[in-house]
């Protein structure tokens, strides 16, 4: 889906970044921010944190059939990456060897494009991983 | 179950399929048409109506079902809504459907399920499909639902050393059952080797682990005790209808091995029913990716965590098993237009429940058990339904 350029600058500091929530009273930290506190609700305390940008393959997939934007790059790694604070994050895995995209791979946050629609679109960058 | 008596008075559905030469509000007035005719109603009886459809505005460009449904049916001005819990919408509209006739609101109203999901590329169809997920976290970033259950495959795999090969027993189960099925998409048998050497669509799942695109509806009437007895001779009752939610990202999930909303769903639905998963007789259950079953049979409790590959194996969930599953073909076979689906589910537990199911019959089934599953689990939905006549 064509991003509006509000939705790609208001999320920059996440994508670019990583930068998630951490709840001051839980200690739990979460990624992408919100603004309630699951464990704590109203109680809560959030403050914007970065995440680690290593950690490993919880798991993953080699997608063959893509959504409309993804056409073209496939197939392609998606995982599950715990990151190095166990805060779990969805993201392709690019630039790695396939045999040694498994379970347990270490890998690192690169910043990447991850959308571009037609010519004159807005490109959306982001993160994605890497196996170190 | 809390409040008044609900009973399932008629049912009925479209075939499920490609329906080139249907339009959505075609199929849905077909479906509704069919229950209508199957309770002995009067289209003009009816109190209400309650539509559930997932994606109808990306999918065909249209929205506002609710009224359309009741226009095309010939029964305005009666309110009529559409409710959406990506796929589980059917069984939230079922839902409404119960707690309108259950709080003594209405005495009868229908309930219906939509999707029509042919028409649009497979591209624009997942991306439609992936906003079930997180959009801004998931889709965004290159997820599909068939990787989003793949992700969740490899985790059985490895945490329990559930197979490729025990996966696939599930399509070639539900293939078997769908050959057995007029409204089934695909009323033909598979081989074991013909799901194995099926191309990955997102590994490890192969595209004969998929539930299709499909074009289809389904609709039920409800009626209260007082309703149902006057005019129906093989009534239906539900005996329990819960629902629970979960994030709606994977990746925010504690396990990977099993949806916690279907447990605490499926936990709920037999406090209500006073039941527990051994007196279930027949069950439909959401089967959009063959993972999704295995999962299921342990969230739900026919099996124990960890055994469903087993399970499978040993043929315990074949019609003729301990618990037969998915015996319209399931999401797999008899095919998964959204919206549909939880509705799809009652028909056809209704029909079994009224000894109506043909060549797929259970032999002396009593009470039955749906699941549905919205999105990788975020919603899910369990009904159970009991023979009352």
């Amino acid at each position: 889906m064509v991003q509006a350029i509000s939705r790609i600058w208001r999320s920059i500091k996440q994508r670019y970044n990583l930068e998630g929530v951490h709840c001051e009273v839980c200690k739990e930290s979460f990624f992408p921010k919100r603004t309630i506190c699951p464990n704590c609700r109203r109680k809560g305390k959030l403050v914007d944190a970065k995440m680690p940008h290593t950690g490993k393959i919880y798991s993953y997939s080699l997608v063959y059939s893509a959504p409309a934007g993804f056409e073209y790059e496939v197939p392609y790694f998606v995982a599950i990456i715990e990151l190095d604070n166990k805060v779990k994050i969805f993201s392709q895995v690019v630039d790695s060897e396939v045999d040694k995209v498994k379970i347990g791979a270490k890998v690192k946050a690169v910043f990447r494009r991850v959308q571009a629609g037609k010519e004159e679109d807005v490109i959306a960058y982001g993160y994605k991983f890497t196996v170190v | 179950m809390k409040g008044k008596k609900v009973f399932v008075i008629g049912a009925g559905m479209s075939s499920f399929g490609e329906h080139w030469s249907s339009s959505l509000r075609e199929l849905i007035v077909d479906a509704a048409v069919k229950a209508i005719a199957d309770s002995k109603i009067e289209g003009k009886d009816l109190q209400a109506i309650y539509g559930g459809c997932m994606a109808s505005g990306q999918l065909t460009g249209q929205e506002h079902i609710g009224a359309l449904i009741a226009d095309y049916l010939g029964i305005n001005p009666l309110p009529s809504t559409r409710l959406e819990a990506a796929c589980a919408s059917g069984s939230v509209a079922l839902r409404n459907g119960i707690m309108a006739i259950a709080s003594g609101f209405y005495d009868v109203v229908a309930v219906g399920g939509v999707e029509k999901m042919t028409e649009v590329s497979t591209e624009l169809a997942s991306t439609a499909l992936g906003g079930a997920g997180d959009e801004e976290w998931e889709l965004f970033n290159g997820a599909t639902f068939p990787a989003l259950y793949a992700l969740m495959a490899r985790r059985h795999m490895l945490e329990y050393g559930t197979t490729e090969e025990q996966m696939a027993m599930v399509a070639v189960k539900n293939h078997a059952n769908g050959a057995k099925n007029p409204f089934a998409q695909y009323q033909k048998e598979i081989t074991l080797k013909q799901v194995m050497e099926s191309a990955y669509v997102a590994s490890p799942l192969k595209l004969f682990d998929c539930s299709p695109l499909s074009d289809g509806a389904a609709a039920v009437i409800l009626a209260s005790e007082e309703f149902a007895k006057k005019i129906c001779e093989k009534p239906v009752e539900f005996i329990a209808s819960s629902q629970a939610s979960d994030t709606i990202a994977l990746a925010n999930r504690k396990s990977f091995t099993s949806l916690k909303a279907t447990q605490v769903a499926s936990k709920e639905a037999f406090t209500q029913s006073g039941l527990k998963a051994k007196d279930i007789d027949v069950a439909e259950v959401h089967d959009c990716f063959t993972i999704a079953e295995l999962m299921a049979m342990e969230d739900i409790g026919f099996c124990e965590k960890g055994k469903s590959g087993k399970f499978i194996e040993a043929g315990e969930t074949k019609i003729g098993g301990s618990i037969p599953v998915n015996t319209s073909g399931g999401l797999k076979a008899c095919g998964h237009p959204v919206g549909a689906t939880g509705v799809k589910q009652v028909v056809e537990l209704t029909w079994q429940l009224r000894g109506d199911a043909n060549g797929r019959q259970v032999k002396g089934a009593e009470i039955g058990l749906t699941h549905n599953v919205g999105g990788s689990g975020a919603t899910s939905v369990i009904h159970i339904l009991k023979k009352a006549f």
